[in-house]
């Protein structure tokens, strides 16, 4: 296949999914189906986004929450405090949930960059404790009652459209930006540090502001998605603000589809979620809902450890490089580790 | 604040200090042997707390004796999850994936835990949980006291073993470098499966004495795995006594936080201390090489 039809034919395959993406809340005009359908645009754009850091650069963060709450805190107090009226206005203020939720990451990256690898991963986790427990404790974020945000004055028989497509401008941006990263000079380098980065530093990679920069970066669109998720709940709790599920789910979406790529996030986070909000939907009690999903997460790190993507990459990359049997098509099969520099 | 009230937090501090010290050391034990961070210690915790509140409640077994059948039950899911799911992982992104596999199975655990006992806090009691005796002008609870005593008890059986038999030092040989212990002739092997047992058997005593001395559900292992975390963090990843001093220095700062400022503001400060104690020394208190520090 030359590259010029194979661009065509990416090309298309964006279009396509962008149409059915769209069209979606068109053809399945139910509350119930709708509802599962804006959920899982917003933790398509939260995995998305985590894998910015996380997937390109192979720090694992666990504390994503910290900025999906902060994100949501931002837009509700915003919204409290400024007087907006709910409708149309409350969207406006997601890029403001954003830029909080960057803001913060700015200070959270400083700390816990000091440290690598495992010793990092546990100071995410803890440094995320900090904020569930000043969002139960501060005077200003309501406490355990939470706090409320405008009613959004859409119709009940529409009342989703919304914010599935508001989720949908997010989501796009997102993943441009993602692509963007990945092909610039900023992912090569972060790609570096994953593969060695003592070796990236040694050749004049700024490995500290490469990893701070992607970490705010990826906070962002998280903190977006965060203001949209309370906005379309109503409420905000600092449990469901800063739920530990949120960070695990992130990691755990990116690692089925494949993490470090740019399709095996939004891969992952469509099943899972998806699969997550029909569970819930459907089996009362969340004992039953917690087993199901510790053991599907089992079940994908066991199994399919580098993730559905890499996986049907190198299959397919075998089978071409068998039918060809050119030297050059063998050698596209990746055979290192880190399959995420071919994958799509 | 006056002087009494301090110091009952000081005495406190140091009591429920040293069951946390054991926790953490099961936990850096099994990070120090395998490179596995185990997520899933805290809501381990409350699996053994549940433990003695089923075996208490409705075999009528006592807490202290319970421990007989609770620590070796623990000790058969360390190493069943050892056997199932740790050595499965590859060498090179082992501690990685160790944090997602243990975070599955902590989710796994507060299902069943949930799917059986609900949302509702229970706490465990005995005679000697509820009542205090009056020491030097303190009123010391007999739980307290019995667990750190347990807890020093078992973690002066945890370095005779370590130290002073030969298994312990086939532990500390597979810590500082398995190849070598390999070729000495140490299993390494059956060594980081029986490790990864004791490393979660401790989780039963730290349980119940977890159980008598506060209410818990099924949710409650995430306060307790943050704690840890911070402990064996301070203390140094893989190192055991640092483990045991950050465990009673971080309870002793939460107990005169609780009484001079607000007992909901206490963890705060211990977690601000991790923080700045991380931004000056990385490797925490006592880690040692530069190893363990990444």
């Amino acid at each position: 296949m030359s590259v010029g039809v194979r661009r065509a034919s990416a090309l298309a395959a964006i279009a396509v999914a962008l149409i059915v993406f769209a069209l979606f809340p068109v053809v399945f005009t139910d509350p119930q189906t709708t509802s599962i359908a804006v959920f899982t645009l917003i933790f398509m754009v939260s995995t998305c986004a985590w894998n910015i850091f996380s997937g390109y650069s192979g720090y694992l963060a666990l504390g994503h929450a910290v900025f999906f709450g902060c994100g949501g805190y931002a837009v509700a107090l915003a919204a409290r405090d400024w007087h907006v009226p709910g409708g149309w206005a409350v969207f406006a203020l997601l890029p403001f949930g954003g830029l909080v939720a960057a803001l913060i990451a700015i200070p959270v990256g400083v700390i816990a960059l000091r440290v690598r690898r495992h010793t990092f991963v546990v100071v995410t986790i803890a440094i995320f404790f900090i904020f569930q427990l000043a969002a139960f404790n501060f005077a200003f974020t309501g406490g355990t009652s939470g706090i409320l945000l405008p009613l959004a004055p859409f119709s009940a028989a529409n009342y989703n459209q919304p914010f599935y497509y508001v989720a949908l401008v997010i989501l796009v941006l997102t993943v441009a930006l993602s692509w963007a990263v990945r092909r610039s000079r900023f992912g090569l380098q972060l790609l570096a540090i994953r593969d060695d980065e003592d070796r990236a530093r040694g050749l004049g990679v700024k490995t500290w502001w490469v990893k701070l920069a992607a970490f705010v970066i990826s906070a962002f669109p998280v903190g977006m998605v965060g203001g949209l998720y309370f906005y379309f709940l109503g409420q905000i709790f600092p449990q469901f603000a800063f739920d530990p599920l949120f960070d695990i789910s992130l990691a755990l979406m990116a690692f089925l589809g494949g993490i470090g790529t740019l399709l095996g996030p939004l891969l992952g986070a469509l099943v899972l979620e998806a699969l997550q909000q029909w569970l819930t939907q459907h089996f009362s009690g969340t004992g039953t809902y917690l087993i199901a999903y510790g053991v599907l997460f089992l079940a994908v790190i066991l199994l399919l450890p580098r993730g559905v993507v890499p996986t049907i990459t190198e299959l397919l990359a075998k089978r071409r490089a068998r039918t060809a049997g050119a030297p050059e098509a063998a050698a596209e099969a990746p055979a290192h580790s880190g399959v995420a520099g071919v994958a799509p | 604040m006056s002087g009494t009230e301090l110091l009952q937090a000081i005495v406190d501090g140091v009591l429920t200090g040293g069951v946390y010290a054991l926790m953490a050391a099961g936990l850096t034990l099994i990070f120090g042997v395998m490179d596995i961070i185990n997520i899933a210690q805290g809501v381990m915790v409350v699996l053994g707390a549940y433990l003695s509140y089923e075996l208490s409640v409705h075999l009528g077994i006592g807490l202290l004796p319970g421990l007989l059948i609770t620590v070796p039950a623990m000790f058969l899911l360390g190493v069943a999850l050892e056997f199932c799911f740790m050595r499965r992982l590859r060498e090179q992104d082992r501690t990685g994936m160790s944090i997602l596999v243990t975070f599955a199975v902590a989710i796994l655990i507060e299902g069943i835990l949930s799917a059986i006992y609900g949302v509702d806090y229970v706490q465990l009691h005995a005679s000697y949980v509820d009542q205090s005796v009056y020491v030097l002008g303190f009123y010391l609870p007999y739980i307290y006291l019995i667990g750190f005593g347990l807890a020093v008890l078992l973690m002066a059986g945890l370095y005779w073993m370590l130290y002073r038999t030969k298994f312990g030092r086939g532990v500390r040989a597979s810590l500082q470098n398995r190849t070598a212990a390999d070729l000495i002739g140490v299993n390494v092997s059956r060594t980081r499966t029986i490790s990864v047992g004791i490393g979660v058997a401790v989780t039963a005593v730290g349980g119940m004495v977890f159980g008598a001395t506060n209410a818990f559900n099924p949710n409650s292992g995430y306060d307790l795995i943050s704690r840890l975390l911070a402990i064996v963090i301070l203390g140094g990843m893989g190192s055991i006594a640092g483990a045991m001093a950050a465990a009673i220095l971080l309870l002793v700062i939460n107990d005169v936080v609780a009484v001079w400022w607000s007992p909901t503001w206490a963890p705060l400060v211990y977690f601000v201390a991790l923080v700045i104690v991380l931004s000056i020394r990385p490797q925490g208190l006592f880690g040692s090489s530069a190893i363990r520090a990444q």
